[in-house]
């Protein structure tokens, strides 16, 4: 099965994680920034003497395509440990299902493409 | 007095205040963009402190006086005793106040320019602090020793038209020293730092390049020839810099980059700065043409093999740009341009002047490494100098400011 796992996780942790994953030897990540909220739905900050609601934060979107469900697992415990803080705000990881996968330049489909 | 002279440099004080924005601009866009807001408060913070300062005490102790050819005294604290229309000391055909404003902005740029070895790490309130006993114990006595009446590097024949001495190595060595003693940013050796705004570099640099004209003509002090001539030494040395950078890109990389020709112009500025009043002409094509390999390849070595982490190069440019200007000046100068110096440069025969210059730069190194030792020893009194791991991971405009400087980068502003 072919696995995609997201991972949304706070701005300092991107090096960690970025480390995390390159130790395990995962290969094909996409990074985005991101803004988001979870459940906690921000705090107020003070510009120039007012208060001003800031409900969304950026964040750092991981995406990995991995060829396994061990792969997988792999993925998410790594990702999971260099991310965590223990505070509020530490974020998400979902896995999905793919459906297909090509190489542009060789034209390949399915696992060939992912290696 | 005369108003020709007073209106000059009146401007020329204003152009060399905009060198310390400008700087702020051009060390901003050259660091990460979680660290910019930081990098710019830091100068911004000294735009205040320095005059602040400069008022109270640092003019009366720079050029107020003169013990054991070191340091001034009090007689002017807080600019009492000064009339608006009178020349004072150091120019007769200005107000002494404009002396005042002029040099004022000197003692503004320069620590600004220690900031660059210093970004993202080094607490804001340490750094503050530290500016606040570095202009004390470093610039003040360095302006007295130069520039001051019986000032003791003036004395024994070291000239300095514009501040090599004074701003550029002296800011440039405690530099060095700080960014040693405070460690380098974490994960050095594997990160690449990446210039997050190379249009703000080329702003910051243009800005510079445009005050430096103020800080090198103004030198003179009065709206003449000397001012003139200061002011195409100036040009034709950031120029010839400038040229000799992309050059060097072009060898080494194959293609010439604007983060490298904007550097290239900010030292060529530096490295004429001592001499810019006494050496003729055509040779700031030669000093500003050197200034580059020479700034380059000492940057290669300090970062590469000596691995310490001087962010912004402000000892690679500032310190071994002055250096080079200062000597430079010792073998370019002519007393037919400036009669301040004594004797010509080795071009034209005499190794004298050279002798001085030397001394003059040992002096200023001496005192700029003794000084920032001091200072930083005071300043651990009262604050740690570095920020926590956690900090320096988030970014010292988050942890030292609560600003983030481009909040909206997705176009979501909120």
């Amino acid at each position: 099965m072919i696995i995609k796992v997201e991972a949304i996780v706070r701005e300092e942790v991107f090096e960690d994680v970025k480390e995390a994953l390159q130790e395990i030897n995962v290969n094909g990540i996409t990074v985005s920034q991101v803004m988001g909220c979870g459940t906690q739905r921000g705090y107020k900050k003070k510009v120039r003497g007012t208060k001003v609601d800031v409900i969304m934060q950026p964040k750092i979107k991981f995406e990995i395509v991995v060829s396994s469900e061990e792969w997988e697992k792999k993925t998410i415990e790594a990702i999971q440990k260099a991310a965590f803080t223990g505070e509020v705000g530490d974020g998400k990881i979902f896995s999905y299902e793919i459906r297909n996968v090509m190489k542009i330049r060789t034209r390949e489909s399915g696992y060939d493409a992912l290696n | 007095m005369n108003t020709g002279d007073t209106g000059f440099m009146l401007i020329c004080a204003a152009l060399v205040f905009f060198m310390t924005p400008g700087l702020a601009f051009f060390y901003g866009g050259l660091v990460r963009r979680k660290n910019v807001v930081n990098t710019m408060m830091a100068c911004t913070a000294i735009m205040g402190l320095s005059v602040v300062m400069w008022v109270l005490f640092g003019y009366s102790l720079s050029f107020g006086g003169n013990h054991a050819g070191i340091i001034g005294d009090f007689r002017w604290l807080g600019l009492s005793g000064i009339a608006m229309d009178e020349p004072g000391p150091y120019a007769a055909t200005i107000p002494h106040l404009v002396f005042v404003a002029f040099q004022m902005m000197f003692a503004m740029i320069t620590p600004a320019l220690i900031t660059g070895s210093l970004v993202g790490r080094v607490k804001f309130k340490a750094l503050f602090l530290f500016i606040l006993f570095w202009s004390i114990i470093v610039y003040y006595p360095m302006a007295h020793m130069v520039w001051g009446q019986g000032g003791f590097l003036a004395e024994i024949g070291s000239v300095d038209f514009a501040g090599g001495n004074v701003v550029h190595i002296s800011s440039g060595v405690s530099a060095l020293v700080f960014s040693i003693i405070v460690g380098r940013r974490r994960g050095y050796e594997t990160t690449v730092y990446r210039v997050h705004n190379i249009p703000f570099v080329a702003l910051g640099a243009f800005i510079l390049w445009f005050g430096w004209f103020g800080f090198n003509a103004g030198s003179a002090l009065a709206a003449n020839g000397l001012a003139a001539h200061a002011f195409m030494t100036t040009a034709l040395a950031s120029a010839s810099a400038m040229l000799s950078w992309m050059l060097i890109d072009v060898v080494k990389d194959g293609k010439p980059t604007l983060v490298g020709a904007s550097t290239g112009l900010v030292i060529g500025l530096v490295a004429i700065t001592p001499g810019a009043g006494f050496v003729p002409i055509w040779s700031a094509f030669i000093i500003g043409g050197l200034v580059s390999p020479i700034c380059c390849f000492t940057i290669s070595l300090l970062k590469g093999k000596l691995k310490i982490d001087d962010a912004l190069d402000a000892f690679g440019c500032h310190g071994i740009g002055g250096i080079w200007g200062g000597l430079a000046t010792g073998i370019f100068a002519k007393s037919s341009i400036n009669e301040v110096a004594r004797w010509d440069g080795i071009v034209f025969g005499d190794y004298r002047l050279f002798v001085a210059q030397v001394i003059g730069i040992l002096v200023t190194i001496g005192v700029a490494i003794v000084g920032t030792f001091i200072c930083l020893g005071i300043v651990k009194i009262f604050t740690t100098l570095r920020v926590d791991i956690r900090e320096e991971k988030v970014g010292l405009d988050i942890s030292e400011h609560g600003e983030s400087a481009y909040p909206t980068f997705n176009g979501l502003d909120s």
